[in-house]
C-alpha cells in the first residue's frame, strides 16, 4: 500500500451527497455508495502502447464531474470506455452494475439508451432534419409517437433551436449543433450526460450557453461527466455547482486539487 | 419486412446504387423467365417424346418377296394374340414410298426393291417386347420388333438433361442475385460507416441497424425482379408459337396453362434471397465495426 491522501467533497443534488475519497497509491477515484459508471483498475492499451493505466473511478448518482488533462491524455478515451465504445485491455468496466465485458453489443445498445453522449466531432444523420436528429434516440428505441410528440418541440425550446427544427445538421453553426447534440443526448432521459469537449468549436457566451444547461440537468438529478481541457469553463461552472475534476496525468487519473 | 418503417429513413438515399440494384435485379428475374419457360419446354418435350414413342412399335418383315406376305400374315396373326398390343398394321405400299420419299424422291419403285414390309403398332400396358421377341423369332423367323427404345431413351435422357440445365441456370441467377445483393448491401455498409456510428451512439441495436439495410435491399430486389418479371412473360409471350402438330424446342419453349403461373414465384424467391443475403452481410459487417 502506497501513500494514501484522502479528499472530501460534496456533490450535488441536495440528499444525494456522497464522500469522494482520493488514494493516490492506488490511483483511486471513489464515491462511496453504488455508482452508475464504474471504472475498476482500468487499463487500456493502443498501437502497442499503453494509453490508461490503473484507472479507478466511480460516478455516483447526480454527480458533477470533469475530465481534464492536456490534449492526447486519453480524456476521450476514457468517456469511450465509459459508454462502452471501448473495452478496456485489463480491469473492468461496469455500467449499471453490468460488467461490459459480459454484454453483447445489442446489450451494450440497451445501455446506451442510459446514457446521452454529446461527442466532440459532433455527428449527425446529415439528409435528415434537426429535429429527426434529435429524436433518434426514440426512433431507434421504437417510441415513434413520442419522437414526434411535443415533448421534442419542447426540449428544441430549452436548447433554442426551435426555429432551427426543420434545418439539415450541415447548414447549423457550432453552437447550433452542440445544443443539438445536447438535445439528442438527454431526450431519453438518460441518467448519465457524458461530454467531451462540449464547448470545443463555440465562443464564450455559447460555451456559458451549454455550461447552463448541463448544470440544469445536473439539477435534475442527472449524473455528468465532462471531458475538457478548458480550465475556464471549469472554474465558470464551480460558480455554479459542486462538481469534482478529474485530471488525466502520466496515464492515471488524479481528483484535482483546489486550484481547480 | 413488415416492421419498422422509420428504420428506412435513418440510412440515406444511395441514388445511382439503387438504380443500379433494381436494373441489376430486373435483368436476372427476365434472365429467370427464361431459364424457367426452357426447363418447362424441355420438360413436357421429355414428357411427349417418352409418352408418344413409349406407345408404339414398328415390326419390320425382312424376308425374300416371296414369303413376305406370308410372314406378314403371320407376324399380324402373332399380334393379335399378344397381351399389350392394343392395334396392329401393316403399312401400304405408298405409305412405305410415302417414308423413303425423303430420301429416294416420290417416284421409288417399291417393288423392285428389297424393301422390307414395315408393321406399326400401338401398345398399351402389358406389353412385353422380350416375350414378343421371342415368340417371332420361333414362329416368324424374319420378323424384327423395334420397340423404339434405342433411340427413345438418348432422345428423352437429352430432354431431361436440358430441363436440368433450366433448372440449373435458375439457380445460378438466384446465386448471382445473391452475390450482387452482398456486393451491393457490403457497399453500402461501407459507405455508410459513419451513418452507423451514430446510430450506434444513440443506442440502437444491431437488428435495428441491419433491419434498416435489410428491408431496403429487400424490396430493391423485389421491385426490380417485379419488373424483370413482367418484361420477360411478355418476351416469351410475343415468341412465335409452334403448331401442335410439329412442337419443337425454340418453336414450343414458351409456357403452358399452370406454367405461365411459375415466373411470379421469382420475385419473392428474389425478395427473400435479398433479405437473407443482406442480412449476412449486414451481421458480418456490424460485428466487424468497432
Amino acid at each position: 500500500m502506497g501513500e494514501q491522501k484522502s479528499v472530501n467533497c460534496r456533490d450535488p443534488p441536495a440528499g444525494n451527497q456522497i464522500e469522494t475519497r482520493l488514494m493516490l497509491g492506488h490511483n483511486r477515484v471513489k464515491n462511496e455508495g453504488a455508482g452508475v459508471i464504474e471504472l475498476d483498475n482500468v487499463a487500456y492499451s493502443y498501437g502497442g502502447g499503453e494509453l490508461l493505466s490503473d484507472i479507478s473511478v466511480k460516478l455516483a448518482p447526480g454527480s458533477f464531474h470533469f475530465l481534464t488533462g492536456p490534449s492526447g491524455a486519453g480524456k476521450t478515451t476514457l468517456l469511450k470506455l465509459c459508454y462502452g465504445a471501448l473495452l478496456p485491455t485489463s480491469g473492468h468496466v461496469r455500467l449499471f452494475d453490468a460488467d461490459v465485458r459480459g454484454l453483447d453489443r445489442d446489450e451494450v445498445a440497451l445501455i446506451r439508451r442510459r446514457i446521452g453522449v454529446v461527442h466532440q466531432d459532433v455527428q449527425f444523420l446529415d439528409h435528415l432534419p434537426v429535429a429527426d436528429n434529435v429524436a433518434l434516440p426514440l426512433t431507434v428505441s421504437g417510441r415513434h409517437a413520442e419522437a414526434a410528440g411535443s415533448d421534442l418541440g419542447e426540449l428544441m425550446g430549452w436548447v433554442g433551436l426551435n426555429e432551427r427544427a426543420a434545418a439539415l445538421p450541415p447548414e447549423l453553426s457550432g453552437g447550433e449543433r452542440q445544443r443539438a447534440a445536447l438535445a439528442r443526448a438527454i431526450i431519453m432521459s438518460p441518467e448519465v450526460v457524458l461530454a467531451d469537449e462540449p464547448t470545443g468549436n463555440v465562443d464564450w457566451d455559447m460555451s456559458q450557453r451549454l455550461l447552463t444547461l448541463l448544470v440544469e440537468l445536473n439539477r435534475m438529478g442527472k449524473t455528468v461527466l465532462i471531458a475538457t481541457h478548458d480550465l475556464s469553463l471549469i472554474r465558470a461552472a464551480k460558480a455554479q455547482v459542486q462538481a469534482r475534476v478529474l485530471r488525466i496525468a502520466n496515464r492515471r487519473v488524479q481528483l484535482a486539487g483546489a486550484d481547480l | 419486412m413488415a416492421g419498422d418503417r422509420q428504420a428506412d429513413r435513418v440510412v440515406p438515399p444511395s441514388g445511382f446504387t439503387a438504380e443500379l440494384t433494381l436494373f441489376a435485379a430486373g435483368a436476372m428475374a427476365f434472365l429467370a423467365v427464361f431459364a424457367l419457360a426452357l426447363s418447362l419446354a424441355a420438360g413436357r418435350l421429355a414428357d411427349r417424346w417418352g409418352a408418344e414413342l413409349a406407345q408404339t412399335a414398328t415390326l419390320r418383315i425382312v424376308a425374300p418377296a416371296d414369303q413376305r406376305a406370308e410372314q406378314t400374315r403371320a407376324a399380324l396373326a402373332v399380334l393379335q394374340t399378344t397381351p399389350g398390343v392394343a392395334e396392329a398394321r401393316a403399312l401400304s405400299d405408298a405409305e412405305q414410298a410415302a417414308l423413303l420419299a425423303p430420301w429416294f424422291g416420290a417416284d421409288l419403285p417399291l417393288d423392285t426393291l428389297p424393301v422390307p414390309r414395315l408393321i406399326e403398332m400401338t401398345t398399351d400396358r402389358g406389353f412385353d417386347p422380350t416375350g414378343l421377341s421371342l415368340r417371332l423369332a420361333a414362329e416368324v423367323p424374319g420378323a424384327v420388333l423395334d420397340d423404339h427404345g434405342r433411340w427413345r431413351a438418348p432422345l428423352v435422357s437429352a430432354a431431361n438433361r436440358l430441363r436440368l440445365l433450366g433448372w440449373v441456370v435458375a439457380l445460378l441467377i438466384v446465386a448471382a442475385v445473391a452475390a450482387m445483393v452482398t456486393l451491393a448491401a457490403n457497399a453500402a455498409l461501407a459507405a455508410n460507416a459513419q451513418v452507423i456510428a451514430v446510430l450506434r451512439l444513440v443506442g440502437a441495436t444491431d437488428s435495428y441497424i441491419a433491419n434498416a439495410f435489410v428491408r431496403r435491399f429487400t424490396l430493391r430486389a423485389l421491385s426490380g425482379a417485379a419488373v424483370g418479371v413482367i418484361a420477360g412473360l411478355l418476351a416469351v409471350w410475343l415468341m412465335p408459337a409452334g403448331s401442335a402438330d410439329a412442337p419443337g424446342l425454340l418453336t414450343g419453349s414458351g409456357f403452358e396453362g399452370a406454367g405461365w403461373l411459375a415466373p411470379l414465384l421469382i420475385p419473392p424467391v428474389s425478395g427473400a434471397v435479398a433479405l437473407l443475403a443482406t442480412n449476412t452481410a449486414a451481421r458480418r459487417a456490424l460485428g466487424g465495426l468497432s
